[in-house]
């Protein structure tokens, strides 16, 4: 009977295996998972360029907003660390929230077919960038907990893995802004204080 | 039952009951094989040798339509839908939808599935495909002008959850096991209706005692057709709540899916060119069979959809707003 034992060792090795195997994997999914954030960020700024000029021409009285709109992305695009590229990219967001809100008071642009189209890829790179951290949360949650369930948190460590962090919002970006009515003209109704322009992703 | 709310919650009790009823059905499906093979046709006996012969011609023929429509079955059902591939750069809706199914797509970390449009204004959308390499979902151009971005975007989650699940894959099989249930019945009956029972089966001198068990068995038979159809609807209305919940986990905003359905369930046209055997793979029961003024137990009990208030209940939950 003496392969009852060698059985055994075999079964414990093959466990294991399983268990590295399947730790591998995601972490290279939540690696991947990482990266895609990146290529969503990537691809609001290549729009925000169509958009400014799209809109130049009907918001000749915006032009600050235009302007920190411009300002705001190029920070971004040259941003460097987690840290300062989540506040860079917050602060992106916010711009581009007053931006919309205040062309909502202009019919004209409002109507407008190439500005709707914009409108709407802007609105889904918005939306692809929150999903995009939503997967890797979620992914980051998924490899987390499968680190430490047991049996496989005696392993874990010594197999060389460790919890990843979460995607955090950066501090900022849950300020709400300021929006500054004195330079507008016409006495056209302003977005109401308090509104933050960074939606959740999906509306 | 609904304490929990939470959709993880929710998910692990769907697949829970999801694996009950399979298993469940494959259960049923072993008895009613042993049942013909044992005491219709006498092909086996347990201790006597022989082979089950009838119940494996059975799963043989029913699998043989399985696999035709497991391989080919989004081109078949795409075809009698009469669905058209998704223009993107076409009318803003459509390339509404177009970004809505990429965003789900990258929620959900799947492949993004190829996308129909099925010309008809009966609101509705469904998902078919053997795995999540090889899906498509269909959208119907009502639902497109009926329903609003938050909402599309939570029907397209709801098939991408579909998708994730293999729930497709699944009713495949499901389907099939019902198949060769009901070949058995039918054979079995046929069998003693012509024949008289296995009277000249294997081990018949000693299978004296078993004549309890021969009227069970019998009466197995004839309840199987109905009994499993119960347990096959249970399993696709499980799959069905599991989608919403998978729905809401890639949305996160359970109100844009109970929105949708609500608004779909306004709308009480039927779509023209769904069939029986296409109408479970709709977010939305195609053929209007159910009339909210018949609903009750037995109306439940047979349909591929649960009630749609129900549904709408349970995300209202899921949003804590229920």
């Amino acid at each position: 009977m003496g392969w009852i034992p060698l059985v055994l060792v075999l079964l414990v090795v093959g466990y294991v295996i399983v268990m590295f195997n399947g730790l591998v994997r995601l972490r290279n999914i939540v690696a991947n998972a990482w990266k895609q954030i990146d290529v969503q960020l990537q691809r609001r700024h290549d729009l925000i360029p169509n958009l400014v000029e799209a809109v130049r021409g009907y918001l000749q009285y915006e032009q600050e907003t235009l302007e920190r709109v411009i300002q705001a992305r190029a920070k971004a695009v040259s941003a460097t660390g987690v840290k300062g590229k989540a506040a860079a990219e917050g602060a992106l967001t916010m711009a581009l929230g007053r931006l919309f809100a205040l062309a909502e008071n202009y019919p004209q642009l409002r109507a407008n077919e190439n500005m709707l189209k914009l409108q709407e890829e802007l609105t889904t790179t918005e939306n692809q960038i929150g999903f995009a951290r939503q997967l890797y949360n979620d992914m980051v949650m998924r490899f987390n907990t499968k680190q430490q369930v047991f049996p496989t948190n005696l392993f874990a460590r010594l197999m060389g893995f460790s919890p990843s962090d979460y995607f955090e919002a950066p501090v900022a970006a849950r300020e709400v802004p300021k929006v500054d009515l004195s330079l507008r003209r016409g006495g056209s109704p302003a977005a109401p204080p308090g509104q933050t322009p960074e939606s959740p992703p999906g509306r | 039952m609904t304490e929990r709310v939470d959709f993880y919650a929710r998910q692990a009790a769907n697949r829970r009951w999801s694996w009950i009823l399979i298993l469940s059905f494959l259960a049923l499906a072993g008895l009613v094989g042993l049942a013909a093979d044992l005491f219709v046709f006498g092909s086996y006996w347990p201790g006597q040798g022989g082979v089950p012969i009838v119940s494996f011609l059975a799963v043989g023929v029913a699998s043989l339509q399985s696999v035709e429509a497991y391989f080919n079955g989004d081109r078949t059902v795409l075809k009698s839908l009469r669905a058209r591939p998704l223009k993107p750069m076409g009318d803003r809706e459509e390339r509404e939808l177009f970004n809505v199914v990429t965003e789900m797509s990258i929620a959900s970390g799947l492949t993004p599935p190829k996308v129909f449009v099925i010309d008809d204004p009966a609101p509705n959308a469904f998902a078919t495909g053997r795995d999540p390499e090889h899906a498509s979902i269909g959208v119907t151009r009502g639902l497109l002008d009926a329903l609003d971005r938050e909402q599309t975007q939570g029907v397209i989650a709801h098939e991408m959850g579909h998708i994730r699940n293999y729930d497709i894959r699944t009713m495949t099989l499901v389907a099939a096991l019902l198949g060769a249930i009901i070949l058995l019945s039918d054979w079995s009956l046929r069998g003693l209706w012509y024949g008289g029972g296995a009277r000249r089966g294997r081990g018949s001198r000693k299978r004296g005692g078993a004549g309890i068990l021969a009227v069970l068995a019998i009466v197995l038979l004839i309840v199987a057709p109905i009994l499993s159809r119960l347990v096959a609807m249970a399993v696709s209305r499980q799959r069905e709540y599991l989608a919403d919940a998978s729905a809401v986990e890639f949305t996160r905003n359970p109100l844009g899916l109970s929105r949708a359905l609500e608004e779909i369930r306004s709308h009480h046209s039927a779509l023209k060119s769904a069939t029986r055997g296409t109408a479970h793979l709709f977010i939305h029961d195609p053929l209007e069979r159910r009339l909210d003024s018949r609903e009750g137990f037995w109306a439940n009990l047979l349909s591929t959809h649960p009630p749609p208030e129900e549904r709408i209940r349970r995300l209202k939950q899921m949003a804590y707003v229920g």
